[in-house]
Order: structure tokens, then C-alpha cells, then sequence
């Protein structure tokens, strides 16, 4: 017999805790939770430091603090979850198949499905990193797993490559646990991580950064020996007679996050380009119906405070989807309006990417991620021609996540709108 | 001492499949590896392809071999259940120029005795296979090429000789070979072992040890060829094997898809000197993005998951040497393309030769048939329920890219022949396979392992010897004051 829902979420880490706590806040009763770990709380499990939490709670927690303070709500509100539990296949009826060693596969029908899966870590292979393939090479998020959770050092002499934060926040845990962090060496000519965590997991143990810099052999056959970085030019390309030689027995990569959108591919959603996370209108809802998206998922966050906040609007929406499982009333010459948000010049991407304005709330956060360093420039914002935002920034950087407001009265006031662009200006 | 009627040194393909047919005999084969697993050399790392085999000079070994495997690899893959599909394959003729080569090769496959070749016409490549080059004027079609998961094949066979009583060592290295009285003494790193025959199935190392034996001197070059590895969504850009007219140096750069999904791009060519060369380089990767581009267009270079190189065991006289090439001493040497292919005819050629030499008796008793690990993403909904409610374990996911069980890793671990390191269970099972490279299911891999064989997870390797994965615990070097 096939089990009924009315939301299921998939994903149990911070962005389903959030949209399933607001759901439910919402009024709905009926909703489930699949987690495929052995608890709930997602990646903020293995996340020991802190620095979660300043924007939601106004204090510092760790990562399993953070994540205990939606557990516990979770609980409080008999929110239903299962544990153990791989989703195979969503279909475009929302139909999940699932499967765990208890029940074995079995099918749950949804009438509305949260998309909160999170991302992983770009490996080796997607670099094409010439060299061996000797043990030694983690992921930074592989590696902060076997410290944190397992208590295992994976190595004592590290090369960390790409400064994304995990990568930073690895370079002082590697540090404080006994080994010997030797460099951190970046691609790009500024860091993908948060300027907090360079100064707090590098400056503070004198760990050196080499930005524009890449690792162009590895060498060791059956254990990481060394490697090579050498120093790349405006292309990307390594400079030839720049290479230096790092004696390691682990490498650390750092490069990158990767929404994990397998499941939506292949329940039909679309996906965008540059984030890989789903297309999603003003209540993160994707092209089918009736799915939402949120968190990593749908677009790689910076802090885990802007996933909750983001994740309890689409648990909000998901709930308005179910109460009213119809197209709100609006005036039939108004219907079907859909505004078009426009990144260019600097903005790589929003978060919608379309918004129909009597669906929107009454304040609504675009977010977006600048694609490389600029100083003493405006973010702007326009209404078709019209520019109605002029926020001036003295640094932008493409670590970190920027957020605009939008009001629903200022977009129902321009009646005749067709496209919202955001850009960043220099004067 | 270990003593043996045959001594086969090498447990590539080549050496398990001589070992599955001698294993039909009522002799006592053993097989001595140096690696820790069956399928670490040149057999874990080449196109993966099935030849159809128009390739070879006609008359020749490989040319013979090709043909005779390809046309074994259906029974085969049956019997010892192992993947393979007849996919087949196009070799693009990009340019007008080039059409008298194309018809060559043609001619030379009806020669070889290759079925169903047929020279296709633009039109009908735009129609098989959209993604294909623009430049394509015509292409060789080959509809009895293939493709075959060489991991499992390999561990089909070794298992299937293992179950018939064939013995293998593994970490153990042949160091000296040296011929007794009556038979012959193999010192290896584990201790002496003396067999009335050896067979040298070494690959890039063949010449290695013909050369301790005889005088007339056999050369090895190791010939690298790289490739790069597609994410499963890119699996489907081609759906035959697509070749480009053969060079100088082998057949170029191929795109294929792989028997599980990916789409697999390369080799490359390059002669070096140094046999344990498997490391990739910048402009070989390049060199594969590029060639692969030629022949197939919007080639989703994105969708790289990971890249590797293997070594062909290239031999001066280009082609196999295998043969008694001194007293009880047989050699499988310059074993590289359509080495794969060809396996299955390498096994049955030299059990062939040492059946006539020894004249040796066939047992009652063998066994012809070999079960996989249990592929249960076939079953249906029930029957995948029934088999979870037996063994729960195969209701927990671990590798969450490929979707393998906890049951099925430990299956690879418990077989005959088991896993001993994540790379053994990855080969078996396809566990850290997929596009997140074992970045999750590591530590739960290495957990199983530790946990089935009984050793501390500090002992676990990727692929044995000194490629540990752990190389402590926290703060272990600050000592009992912390300092």
C-alpha cells in the first residue's frame, strides 16, 4: 500500500529541518522527513567549530548546536522522520521511492516534495589534476569527517588546494589535531571562502596562502608523496619555470560545492547552468508543480543562517501550495504575469529567477553571488529601464552570498514591469 | 615449499583467463601476483572495449585472437557473470582523403573473418549516432564490437579458477627465476616456489622475466595511454564505440559509453620508459579533451568525474608473443590492444599448448559456471523486499552515487577471492565509482572492510602495500601532556 503525505521533504540536514518546522508551523500536519544518514542534522554533524547561527540566534554554536536547536523542534512538533533512508526516484507525480534495511523500498505519494539535498564536494577528477592516484587525496569535507566524527588523522603533512571555507576551516582543524599544514594554494587571484575564516583558520596559524596557484603534479604511487604547485596566469594556465615542490603525504581539495540535483534531473526539473540547482519562481518552487527547492540544493549558501531562513519559505510556500491547491484568485488580465530577474554585469545568478507577483510575499529576498572581487562599486537594481536600488558595496567578493529586498507593493505599483535586472555598478 | 605443475605469473586478465582453462585439468596451477588484487595492472585501466577485430593484420596472433575472443564473450559473460553488451562500433572517416583507408580497413576485417561489417554513408551516421563529428564523410560500422566491465571480467575468471582449485598469491613478487634439475624455482617476495612450468602473463613486465630465462632477449615498451571519465549523465551522448581512422601509434582516441553508464573518452599514445609510469599528464588530458572533440561533438567536458593512464605492454614485433619460447617456459608477452578482447582466446590457447605438451586429463568435477554478486537493482519491488527481509543489509545504501548496498560490499569482501581495500571493493561492486569519487562513502567503506576482516580501520588501504588511509588519530603527536 502506497503511503500518503502531504509534504515530504528529502533531506533531514538544515534546510529540511527548517522548511519541515515551518510547514508544520503553517498548518500542515501531514509531512515526513527522509534522511539517507544514521541521524538528523545533515552536514552541521561533522561542522565542530563555530560561528553558526550569529544571524538566527544572535549567538555562536557549533555546527551540531545549530542543528540540535531544529532537532529539538522537530521532536517537540512529532514531526515524522526517517532515518537510514535512501530516496532512489521522485517521479513527476511525486511518487518517491525510498528504501531503508527495515521497510526495504517502498512508495510514498506526496502531494507537495521538498527538494532539501544538499551538495557535495567537486573531487579530483573534475579538475583533471595531472599526477598519480595514490591514497592521500580527500576532499576537505571527507577528511573533516574522518577527524570530526571518526577521531582519525587522514594525514600529518597537508597541501590544501582551493580556500573554499570547509578548505580553510580543515587547514586549523589539521592544525590543532598534530599535523603540519604546509600551504593552501588557490586558483583564483581571491579566496572563495569567507574573509573570517582566512583570517581566523590561516593568519592566526600562520598558514601561508598562495593565491593564483594550482597543483600540477602528484606524485607518490601508492601514497601521496608530494606535489607540485605552480603559479597560473590571467587564463587559468600554469606559468611555466614557477613550479615549487611541496613534500606531503596528503593533499586536501577545497574546490568547489556541487548542488546535488540527481533525483530532480531525473523527475524532470530544470536546472540552471551556473548554480546546477533548480529554476525556481518567487516561492522556490520549480517547474513541476508543487516542488520546492531549498538550502545547498538549490544553490551552494555561505552561511547555514541564510539556508534555514531561505528553507522556512519554502516550507511556508509548500504549505500555502496544500492548503490552497489552486492558483490564488487574481484579476484575469493580471494572470500569468511573470517578471523575469536578470543577472549580468558582475551577478552571476538570482534566486528566483522569475517572480509572479500576486504569489509574492509582502517582503521577498533575491539572492545572488557576484562572480569575482570588486571594490567601491554599487549594487543596482532595475525596474525594466528604471533604476530602483543603488546600494553602494566597498568590497563584493564571490564567497559570499548577497541578498536585495523587494517589496510586493513596489512591484504591483509597476504594473507594466517585464524584467528586474540586478547588476553591479561602478558609479 | 610451494610446489606446482604450473606456475602463472600475473593475475591480469590474461593470467585468469589461462588459469579458468587449466583449471579444467587435473593439475595444480597457482598464479603469484605482486599486487594485492586480481586486475591492478594494464587490465584495470584501457578502453574497456570489446574489438570487433578488423584492426589486426591479418594472419597475425591478434588478429586470430580478436576474433576468437569476441565471438567467446557471450557465452562467457554468461557463464561467469560478468557485464558485456555488444554495443558496436563506428571508425569515422573525417575526410575524403582518408576513404581509401576506410576501405582498407574494411577489407581487412572481412579478411580477418569479422561479420556484418558494413561502410555507412553520412545520412546513416547522422541517424545512429546524432553527436557524431560533422566532418564524418563515412564510417566503418561494426556491429559485433562491445563493451565489457574488465574489472569483473578479471574477477570472474580468477574466482572462477579459484572455485576449481587454482591457488592464488598475491603481494607477492617474482624476484629471480631459476631452472632446477627437473622443474623450476621462483623466489618471490613470500618465499620459494617450485613449478615444472611457468607461463609469464606479466604484462609490461613480460619481457622482465623471459629475459632471466632465455637468450633470445624480448623488449617491453610500456605505451601510456590516458583517459578521462564521464559522469552517467553524459552516458548517453553515444551509444556505440566511435573510433577515428587507426594512426601509427594505435587506433586514437575513442569515445565510448561504459557498460555502466559513463561515457569514456581517451587513449593516448606515448612511449616511456618507466614500467610503473601510470601517473596522467597535463598534455595528455588535453590531448584527450581535444581528439575526443574531433570525432564527436558537445562532448559535456564538465561532466569529468575522474581521469587515469594504463600502460600498454607494447613488444617490438607488434603482436603477441605466446608460446613455449624455452623448455617449460611459456610466454603471454606484448599482450596490449585488443589484449581485452582477446582474453578469453589467450586462456583457451595456452591451456591448448600445455594440454598437448603434458597431455593432461580433463576433471569430472569442474566447475563452468560462476555467480557474481547479486545485481540488485534488477530485482522488482517484491522480489528486492524479499531478498532486504533475508539480509537486511542490502537495504542500506552506502556508495549514494552508484547506489550500492551494504550487502553487495560485503559480498566483495566475503567471496572467494574477497576485497581487501577500498579499490578491491570499488572493482567489485562499483562503490566510490560514481561522480562523487568516494568523497561519502569512504569512511563507511573502510569501516565495513575493518569490520569484516577483522582489522583496525588504521590498517585499511586504498589499494594495498603502503597506500594506507589513515596515518593516525587526533593529537596522537602531541604526546600524554598534550604538548
Amino acid at each position: 500500500m502506497i503511503k500518503k503525505y502531504d509534504i515530504v521533504i528529502i533531506g533531514g540536514g538544515p534546510a529540511g529541518l527548517a522548511a519541515a518546522i515551518s510547514a508544520r508551523k503553517n498548518g500542515i500536519e501531514s509531512t515526513l522527513i527522509l534522511e539517507r544518514d544514521k541521524e538528523l542534522g545533515g552536514i552541521l554533524n561533522q561542522c565542530i567549530h563555530n560561528g553558526f547561527g550569529l544571524h538566527t540566534f544572535g549567538e555562536e554554536l557549533t555546527g551540531p548546536e545549530y542543528a540540535d536547536r531544529f532537532i529539538r523542534q522537530v521532536r517537540e512538533q512529532n514531526i515524522e522522520y526517517k532515518l537510514n533512508t535512501m530516496v532512489i526516484n521522485i517521479s513527476r507525480e511525486k511518487v518517491i521511492t525510498a528504501m531503508n534495511r527495515e521497510e526495504g523500498m517502498f512508495l510514498i505519494q506526496a502531494k507537495a516534495v521538498i527538494l532539501a539535498m544538499g551538495c557535495r564536494e567537486r573531487s579530483r577528477g573534475a579538475l583533471n589534476i595531472p599526477g598519480y592516484r595514490p591514497a592521500g587525496i580527500y576532499s576537505a569535507g571527507t577528511a573533516q569527517r574522518l577527524v570530526n566524527i571518526e577521531g582519525y588523522l587522514p594525514g600529518r603533512e597537508v597541501v590544501i588546494l582551493g580556500s573554499g571555507d570547509i578548505g580553510l576551516i580543515m587547514a586549523r582543524r589539521m592544525t590543532l589535531e598534530g599535523a603540519k599544514v604546509k600551504v593552501v594554494a588557490e586558483l583564483m587571484p581571491y579566496s572563495g571562502g569567507l574573509k573570517r575564516n582566512i583570517v581566523q583558520c590561516l593568519d592566526d596559524f600562520g598558514i601561508p596562502l598562495k593565491l593564483s596557484h594550482t597543483v600540477v603534479n602528484i606524485k607518490g604511487k601508492e601514497r601521496v608523496e608530494g606535489v607540485t604547485l605552480a603559479q597560473v596566469g590571467a587564463d587559468g594556465k600554469p606559468i611555466p619555470g614557477t613550479e615549487e615542490e611541496y613534500a606531503c603525504d596528503t593533499l586536501l581539495l577545497s574546490v568547489g560545492l556541487i548542488p546535488e540535483n540527481e533525483l530532480s534531473r531525473e523527475m524532470g526539473v530544470e536546472l540552471n547552468r551556473v548554480t546546477s540547482g533548480p529554476v525556481v519562481n518567487e516561492s522556490l518552487e520549480t517547474n513541476i508543480e508543487g516542488v520546492f527547492a531549498c538550502g545547498n540544493v538549490l544553490h551552494v549558501h555561505d552561511l547555514v543562517d541564510f539556508v534555514s531562513e531561505e528553507a522556512a519559505a519554502a516550507g511556508k510556500n509548500a504549505a500555502d501550495y496544500i492548503k490552497w491547491q489552486q492558483p490564488v484568485e487574481v484579476p484575469e488580465q493580471k494572470q500569468n504575469r511573470t517578471i523575469i530577474l536578470e543577472s549580468r554585469n558582475g551577478v552571476r545568478y538570482t534566486v528566483p529567477a522569475v517572480i509572479r507577483p500576486e504569489r509574492m510575499p509582502e517582503e521577498m529576498t533575491v539572492r545572488f553571488r557576484v562572480g569575482a572581487v570588486y571594490k567601491n562599486c554599487y549594487i543596482s537594481c532595475y525596474f525594466d529601464e528604471e533604476r530602483v536600488l543603488h546600494k553602494k558595496r566597498t568590497i563584493l567578493a564571490p564567497g559570499e552570498m548577497e541578498q536585495i529586498k523587494l517589496t510586493k507593493e513596489q512591484i504591483l505599483n509597476a504594473s507594466s514591469l517585464r524584467k528586474i535586472s540586478i547588476l553591479i555598478e561602478e558609479e | 615449499m610451494n610446489k606446482y605443475d604450473i606456475a602463472i605469473i600475473g593475475a591480469g586478465v590474461s593470467g585468469t583467463a589461462i588459469a579458468r582453462e587449466l583449471s579444467r585439468y587435473r593439475i595444480k596451477v597457482c598464479v603469484l601476483e605482486r599486487e594485492e588484487d586480481v586486475c591492478c595492472g594494464t587490465s584495470k585501466a584501457n578502453s574497456a572495449i570489446i574489438h570487433a577485430g578488423y584492426d589486426a593484420e591479418p594472419g597475425s596472433l591478434k588478429a586470430k585472437l580478436n576474433l576468437r575472443g569476441n565471438q567467446m564473450m557471450e557465452q562467457l559473460s554468461c557463464d561467469l557473470d560478468f557485464p558485456f553488451r555488444r554495443n558496436g562500433s563506428l571508425v569515422l572517416c573525417l575526410d575524403e582523403k582518408d576513404r581509401p583507408g576506410l576501405q582498407k580497413l574494411y577489407e581487412r576485417g572481412i579478411q580477418n573473418g569479422v561479420k556484418g561489417l558494413r561502410i555507412l554513408n553520412k545520412e546513416e551516421i547522422r541517424k545512429m549516432e546524432p553527436n557524431v563529428s560533422d566532418q564524418a564523410v563515412a564510417a566503418l560500422y561494426a556491429p559485433s564490437g562491445g563493451i565489457v566491465c574488465p574489472f569483473n571480467m578479471t574477477i570472474a575468471l580468477a574466482e572462477n579458477a579459484c572455485a576449481n582449485g587454482v591457488d592464488f598469491y598475491f603481494n607477492t613478487e617474482v624476484h629471480k627465476i631459476t631452472r632446477g634439475e627437473k622443474n623450476w624455482t621462483i623466489e618471490t617476495t613470500e618465499g620459494i616456489f617450485e613449478a615444472d612450468c611457468i607461463v609469464s602473463a606479466a604484462g609490461v613486465y613480460a619481457d622482465k622475466f623471459h629475459n632471466m630465462v632465455s637468450e633470445k632477449k624480448l623488449h617491453i615498451t610500456p605505451r601510456k595511454g590516458e583517459y578521462c571519465l564521464l559522469d552517467k549523465a553524459a552516458g548517453t551522448h553515444v551509444s556505440r564505440t566511435i573510433f577515428t581512422l587507426p594512426g601509427k601509434f594505435g587506433k586514437g582516441v575513442l569515445v565510448t559509453p561504459t557498460i555502466h553508464g559513463n561515457l569514456l573518452i581517451g587513449p593516448t599514445a606515448t612511449d616511456i620508459e618507466n614500467k610503473e609510469g601510470i601517473n596522467t599528464t597535463r598534455e595528455g588530458l588535453e590531448q584527450v579533451l581535444k581528439k575526443a572533440s574531433e570525432s564527436v561533438k558537445n562532448i559535456p567536458v564538465r561532466q569529468v568525474i575522474t581521469s587515469f593512464a594504463g600502460l600498454r605492454a607494447h613488444e617490438d614485433g607488434d603482436d603477441f608473443i605466446i608460446g613455449e619460447t624455452e623448455e617449460g617456459f611459456i610466454d603471454c608477452a606484448g599482450i596490449e590492444s585488443p589484449g581485452l578482447s582477446s582474453a578469453p582466446a589467450i586462456g583457451e590457447m595456452v591451456a591448448d599448448i600445455l594440454k598437448k605438451k603434458y597431455d593432461l586429463k580433463e576433471k569430472e568435477d569442474f566447475l563452468s559456471t560462476r555467480k557474481g554478486i547479486t545485481d540488485v537493482s534488477k530485482f522488482s519491488l517484491e522480489e528486492r523486499n524479499a531478498w532486504i527481509r533475508q539480509n537486511p543489509a542490502y537495504g542500506t545504501i552506502v556508495c549514494r552515487c552508484e547506489m550500492v548496498t551494504e550487502g553487495e560490499i560485503i559480498d566483495a569482501i566475503r567471496g572467494p577471492l574477497g576485497a581487501r581495500s577500498l579499490d578491491g571493493v570499488k572493482r567489485r561492486t562499483r562503490a566510490g565509482m560514481g561522480r562523487c569519487q568516494a568523497g561519502f562513502c569512504s569512511p563507511r567503506v573502510m569501516e565495513i572492510l575493518a569490520r569484516e576482516l577483522g582489522i583496525p580501520v588504521e590498517e585499511i588501504t586504498k589499494s594495498g602495500g603502503n597506500s594506507g588511509i589513515i596515518k593516525g588519530s587526533n593529537k596522537d603527536s602531541f604526546g600524554e601532556d598534550g604538548k
